[in-house]
């Protein structure tokens, strides 16, 4: 197999290996291909970003594992000493000259890899949800939109153990239903009242911890009308799980009316699955360790709903 | 078996001896034998592993349906919380000081550590630590429960208000961990650098050795920030500081610093001795010398130094600016290089090699497969677009079980085989140990890769119930749960009965290379005693014909089997 000395250049072998790593190419992007359908739906302007990004690296990924694995795979098949065989093998000791490409090659890579990643860093950061400052790329340019600039509508977050809560200040309305207007851009407030949250919308491919102490904003724009998951990311004690909101991305008109019809209606408890699952632990005599009661339920004009089927 | 089957140094030692006759219950004692205290810190850590290994049963019992229907969330919470501590805390850095205690004197042919009786303190502090830990199961309000890490405030929520809380007494075993872990770098180091044979130069050294010392290290530099940290966390829960209090004008932030700035480094501390041990099998068991040696040796070094410059990545969506996710980014992303010259030095070692698939090769080459699998994962979420998506979801989950399951659990695994006859004098069984091998690699896959789908749909990990479109995937992992639950059984027959009633190891069964093929099976309590080698050529000699030490001859023809 690998008998031959190494200074004679096999044809046969580097047809092999030239062939293989074709296939290997060609199955990579086809991964990178599939990539995308491994991710939610893609609901806000960020999503496409991440999700390329995503794309780019499965393929990398992919031809990096199954090239060391067809490595692995030839040598346990082909490289087995001989039942009664004790001999050793060729003393290679090294080549430094290979040693120093696959430290140069892998470190171009890297550095490709990080290039890339800062700049859809800086893009998002035009974009809003990382962080709001103001840099020379036109917001064309990157793909957003262009009333991304433009003062956001403004809803002010507000995470408990174990609720959420949305006040619309403009509108004078609360919910504990997030409601949004499609492509245009919103500005969150985030606060906590007690411990570190984390406001997840997969959809949205955006997170951002709640720091209690502190007032975080968070922009986004949200691009496909649905019904999606928020998701409190960062363990926030005993009802942690249950710690969902739905996000309804909807038409300008539609959500105006939402607002509308929101600020007619009269305060009431909003959402809070912690508290119905606690009142149900007490009820059976609470088994189980000592927990933080729930935070009373937010008093909201629409408490909406999570029990709908959503999109992502 | 009779007396006269043992080396007579071995009989006439006081010390427990592994494989002597009669000595099991000096095992029990204080002891300062390296190689005593390496299989007391490898029992017991097993013994908090099949702990640890229930605790996630029950969890992936618990997520098999994605109601929460099988233990109160309280319960859920307080068993993931514990499940990561005693598999990081108590098993898997006891295992790897029991593989140290074990290697590093016979590898470098030192007669024991070079303060033995502080070895055995820091060893002796595992169980102490191990009961203050588990005993929190008792207290009314029950352990802590706020997941391995551990963030304020909710780790200082205290609900029943008492002073002896199930988080105070996790404080308290996490910082004895970390005086134990610091008691038992200090030896390791000071050992590795002054107590080598004559001849043995520091590019002489096995590769393990390089790992290991690049490893507690990191050890000395890393722990004092998390050791620190917890004090301080532990004082704002029992005497009211706000160190990171937000009402007190505290950071919680501040104690996420604290904490990977150590956590971090910790997941090297892991890998590196794996690596190290990686590279010993490949090259013993392919026989052929370690590919590119000296670039894989410093490569441990350039790991260390990377390794502490990169703990933000454990919080980017936590209000870090973008300067620091940039900057991190890059740092995480660079150690793939220092990494892949020893990934691609081990394919180079095996390539063209004559391999032998028993049990301890076969691990090194499964741990091999999940590592790089894990690398690739790594680089994603290396990324900080990827990782704002991914982050404290399953995604992450997957990534470092397969780092410490799939690569670090299986190469101590191959360890443990590797070096079983070395150190209690018998062989085990073959046919166990691949059986073994085929259900932790099968159940490893099937238990972890699952985890990668629905971290990617957005499943937030450390969730005790789920929406059911992540039903499917959580099943597939709970059933590779279970059979990763069951694999540990021929595990634990193979040791037990090999120990009992295996064949004699001779001297040298893998025909390995090494100083401590050169000690008779088991050794005996000093090592080479007076009669140190000295050593003359390097590590790996492999197809060289190449002596390892002067007068070799003489001390191959030492075993009374042998001669």
């Amino acid at each position: 197999m690998t008998s031959s000395p190494p200074s004679r250049i096999n044809v046969s072998a580097l047809a092999i290996v030239s062939v293989w790593t074709g296939v290997l190419v060609v199955f990579s992007f086809w991964m990178s291909r599939q990539a995308y359908h491994w991710l939610p739906v893609q609901a806000s302007t960020a999503a496409p970003l991440v999700d390329g990004l995503f794309s780019f690296e499965t393929a990398l990924a992919t031809f990096v594992f199954f090239g060391v694995v067809s490595v692995m795979g030839w040598v346990v098949l082909f490289n087995r000493a001989e039942k009664y065989d004790t001999s050793d093998a060729e003393p290679v000791e090294g080549n430094t000259k290979l040693e120093i490409i696959w430290t140069v090659i892998p470190a171009l890579i890297v550095f490709g890899i990080a290039f890339y990643s800062v700049r859809v860093n800086q893009k998002l950061a035009v974009l809003g949800p990382m962080e709001h400052i103001h840099r020379g790329d036109p917001i064309e340019e990157v793909g957003g939109f262009l009333g991304d600039r433009l003062p956001a509508e403004q809803v002010e977050v507000t995470a408990r153990q174990w609720s959420w809560q949305f006040n619309y200040p403009d509108a004078k309305v609360s919910s504990t239903e997030l409601h949004l207007p499609v492509d245009k851009p919103v500005t969150f407030r985030l606060v906590s009242e007690d411990v570190i949250h984390g406001f997840y919308v997969p959809a949205f491919r955006l997170k951002q911890d709640i720091i209690p102490g502190r007032a975080i904003n968070l922009n986004l724009t949200p691009t496909r009308e649905g019904r999606y998951r928020l998701r409190d990311s960062m363990y926030s004690g005993t009802w942690f799980s249950t710690n969902q909101a739905d996000v309804v991305v909807e038409s300008e008109a539609a959500y105006s009316d939402w607002l509308k019809q929101a600020a007619t209606q009269p305060l009431q408890p909003g959402l809070s699955d912690a508290i119905l699952e606690y009142k149900q632990r007490q009820s059976e005599g609470a088994r189980g360790w000592p927990t933080v009661v729930p935070a009373p339920a937010p008093m909201v004009n629409v408490p909406g709903s999570n029990q709908l089927p959503h999109n992502g | 078996m009779t007396l006269a089957s043992y080396d007579p140094r071995v009989l006439k030692s006081n010390a427990p001896v592994p494989g002597a006759p009669d000595n099991w219950k000096r095992f029990f004692s204080f002891n300062t034998d390296a190689k005593v205290i390496g299989i007391q810190y490898i029992t017991v850590a097993i013994f908090f592993l099949l702990i640890g290994g229930l605790l996630a049963m029950i969890m992936r019992g618990e997520l098999i349906t994605p109601e929460n229907d099988l233990v109160d969330r309280t319960v859920y919470n307080g068993l993931y919380t514990m499940h990561g501590t005693i598999m990081l805390f108590m098993f898997i850095f006891p295992v790897l000081n029991g593989l140290n205690n074990l290697l590093i004197p016979t590898m470098i042919g030192a007669p024991d550590m070079a303060f033995p009786k502080l070895n055995a303190v820091a060893f002796w502090l595992v169980p102490i630590f191990g009961v203050i830990l588990i005993s929190s199961f008792l207290l009314p309000g029950g352990p802590a429960n706020s997941g391995w890490w551990s963030y304020p405030p909710v780790s200082t929520q205290n609900p029943l208000g008492n002073f002896v809380s199930g988080e105070g007494m996790w404080l308290t075993a996490v910082a004895l961990s970390g005086v134990s872990s610091i008691m038992g770098a200090v030896n390791f180091v000071t050992t590795i650098i002054r107590m080598r044979a004559p001849g043995m130069t520091f590019f002489r050294m096995p590769i393990f050795i390089w790992t290991v010392w690049a490893a507690q290290t990191l050890q000395l530099i890393g722990l004092p920030a998390l050791t620190g940290g917890a004090i301080m966390l532990l004082f704002d829960l029992v005497v009211g500081t706000s160190f990171f209090q937000p009402e007190g004008g505290g950071d919680p932030v501040l104690y996420q610093h604290f904490f990977w700035f150590y956590s971090h480094p910790a997941v090297y501390v892991i890998i590196l001795p794996v690596f190290g041990i990686f590279s010993e099998l490949f090259s013993c068991h392919s026989r052929k010398p370690v590919f590119g040696y000296k670039f894989v040796a410093l490569a441990s070094f350039a790991i260390v130094f990377l390794g502490l410059i990169v703990w933000v990545h454990h919080f980017f969506p936590s209000g870090v600016p973008e300067w620091m996710r940039n900057l991190f980014m890059v740092t995480t992303m660079l150690i793939s290089v220092p990494t892949g010259v020893k990934v691609f030095a081990w394919l180079a070692t095996i390539w063209g090699g004559k391999l032998r698939l028993n049990t301890p090769m076969l691990f090194s080459l499964g741990g091999l497969f999940n590592f790089v699998f894990a690398g690739v994962t790594g680089i994603m979420l290396a990324t900080v677009p990827i990782d704002i998506h991914v982050n404290n979801t399953y995604f992450v989950v997957g990534h470092f079980h397969y780092v410490i399951y799939g690569a670090a659990v299986m190469g101590i695994y191959a360890a443990i085989y590797h070096w079983f006859p070395k150190f209690t004098g018998r062989m085990y069984y073959e046919g166990l140990g691949k059986l073994h091998f085929f259900l932790t690699f099968i159940g490893t896959n099937l238990n972890f890769f699952p985890m990668h789908p629905l971290g990617l749909m957005g499943m937030p990990r450390r969730v005790s119930s789920y929406d059911p479109e992540f039903t499917f995937w959580n099943v597939v992992a709970s059933l590779g749960s279970f059979l990763l639950g069951v694999s540990i059984i021929p595990f634990l027959l193979n040791m037990i009965s090999s120990w009992v009633r295996g064949p004699q190891a001779p001297q040298n069964p893998w025909n390995a290379i090494g100083l401590e093929w050169l000690l008779p099976s088991p050794p005996p309590a000093e090592n080479f005693e007076e009669n140190v080698p000295t050593v003359i050529s390097g590590p790996y000699g492999y197809g060289t014909g190449k002596p390892l030490v002067e007068n070799q001859a003489a001390y191959e023809t030492q075993s009374p089997l042998e001669a």
